[in-house]
Order: C-alpha cells, then sequence, then structure tokens
C-alpha cells in the first residue's frame, strides 16, 4: 500500500513539476528563436562552393535533457500497445531546439551572419539504473559561424 | 618539414565543419586528425542528477561534463593537428557514445590543412 502511494506521489510530482518546467522551457526556447531569427541556420554548405566570408569558426551547442517519472512512466505503458510515444517526442524536440539555440546564440555574440553546415547529433545518456531507469538525451548542435 | 619549423599554436588553429576556410585556399592536407575521451559521471552528479530525473528538465551537471569532455577531445585533434604542421582542420564532425554504463565516449574528427 505504502509503495503504491509512493508511485502516486512520484507520478503526481513528475507530472506537476514536468509540466511546469516544460511550458516555462518552451516558452523561453519561442523568446530566443524570434530573438536570433535575423541569424539564418543551414544544414547545407559541404558541397557547395566555399562562400564568401571574412571569419569562419566552429560553434558547438550541447544540451542533456531529461524525462520527467511521468513521462518515462506513459511510456513505459505506450510501449506495450506500441505506436506514437508523445511523452517523448517533445523531449527531444527541447532538447534539440535547445542545443540550436545555444549553438546559435554564441555564434551570434561572435558576430556570426549565418551558420552552415549545421549537424545535429543525439546520444543516450545511459543512467546507472540500466534501461528501467528515466531516458535522458544528449543533443549536440554544430556548424560553421560566419561573419 | 620539421615540427619546429612550423609552429603553429593550438589557439590559432581555424575549425569550420565547411570542406574548407571561406575565404582562404588550401594548400596542403594531412590527412585525417581525432581526439577522444572517455568520462565517467561522478557519484555526486549522478545522485542530483537522479532527483532531477523525476521532474525532468535539463541536467546542467551533466551538461557542463559533457561540454568539458568534448573540449578535451577537440583539444587533442588540434594538438595532433598542430603537430603536422596544420593551421585549420575542414569537415569536423563529433560524435558521443555510450561505451559502459554511465559512461560517454566524445569523439572528434576532421582533416588537417594548411591555409593560406
Amino acid at each position: 500500500m505504502l509503495e503504491l502511494l509512493v508511485i502516486f506521489g512520484l507520478l503526481a510530482l513528475g507530472y506537476v513539476a514536468g509540466s511546469i518546467i516544460e511550458q516555462n522551457h518552451y516558452a523561453s526556447i519561442k523568446v530566443r528563436e524570434r530573438r536570433t531569427q535575423s541569424v539564418p541556420v543551414y544544414n547545407i554548405g559541404a558541397k557547395y562552393p566555399l562562400p564568401e566570408a571574412k571569419g569562419a569558426k566552429l560553434f558547438v551547442g550541447s544540451v542533456v535533457i531529461s524525462s520527467d517519472y511521468y513521462k518515462a512512466f506513459l511510456a513505459q505503458f505506450s510501449k506495450l500497445i506500441g505506436g506514437q510515444i508523445f511523452a517523448y517526442e517533445s523531449l527531444l524536440d527541447r532538447g534539440r531546439r535547445e542545443a540550436l539555440l545555444r549553438m546559435k546564440e554564441d555564434a551570434i555574440r561572435w558576430g556570426a551572419k549565418k551558420v552552415v553546415n549545421v549537424r545535429l547529433e543525439t546520444a543516450t545518456i545511459g543512467n546507472s539504473h540500466g534501461d528501467a531507469g528515466i531516458l535522458s538525451i544528449e543533443v549536440i548542435a554544430y556548424g560553421t559561424g560566419l561573419r | 618539414m620539421t615540427y619546429q619549423s612550423r609552429p603553429s599554436s593550438r589557439s590559432a588553429i581555424i575549425i569550420t565543419t565547411l570542406e574548407g576556410v571561406p575565404g582562404r585556399t588550401i594548400t596542403q592536407h594531412f590527412g585525417l586528425v581525432q581526439g577522444s575521451t572517455i568520462r565517467a559521471k561522478h557519484i555526486g552528479r549522478d545522485i542530483a542528477a537522479g532527483f532531477k530525473n523525476l521532474v525532468g528538465g535539463e541536467l546542467h551537471g551533466y551538461t557542463e561534463l559533457l561540454q568539458e569532455a568534448r573540449q578535451e577531445a577537440t583539444d587533442r585533434m588540434l594538438q595532433q593537428a598542430a603537430q603536422m604542421g596544420a593551421n585549420a582542420v575542414v569537415n569536423v564532425r563529433y560524435s558521443t557514445s555510450s561505451v559502459a554504463q554511465g559512461a560517454a565516449e566524445l569523439f572528434a574528427y576532421g582533416t588537417a590543412v594548411r591555409v593560406d
């Protein structure tokens, strides 16, 4: 009985705190995306003639983001019936956009006019509890800033 | 060509993800250079992250840890490039893989070149 209560408590905590954190994160992502809109990001560039620029530099943005207890529970449940796991989709979306933003903001501070040949990578950061644990992922975005 | 005659400090090396450096021409290719490092999380960070796992969101401790590690891998790559006498590393790629429980390998590779 006590175990059940603990699980419900954790689920409620994960749901409430997780939702608040996610909403705040999305709000911050949207504001920063608008602010950095003027600097375009391209994932092409490797096979094109080199662009004209006075300076070029590598920029890397990275973030480690974790799902919450509630989402992990939902995902575990979804695995039984298969199909889309909605709980994790927003997590990966947030991670990618955050990593891209960090790369962009870094490039803008340096004076970049655009960022070309951008690559995105995702890696699962295993936790010490093995597969049963809560998913955390690392997303990195890197590209060449030009000015 | 000796290493001494072509000193290039590591900080002066240009890194790009393109096939060259814009506005400069490649005069010499040195081939692939790479750097990697394997890092494990330490228990303090793991416990903190364990709590953070419940509510979700960014795990700042891990973000920093991996950033440091990636910097280390990049430095090792640059060191190799500097030894060859390169002043730029082009077409750089990164990859991360978890090699063991709780440990990750950060890997950086690219082509060392000399540009005017």
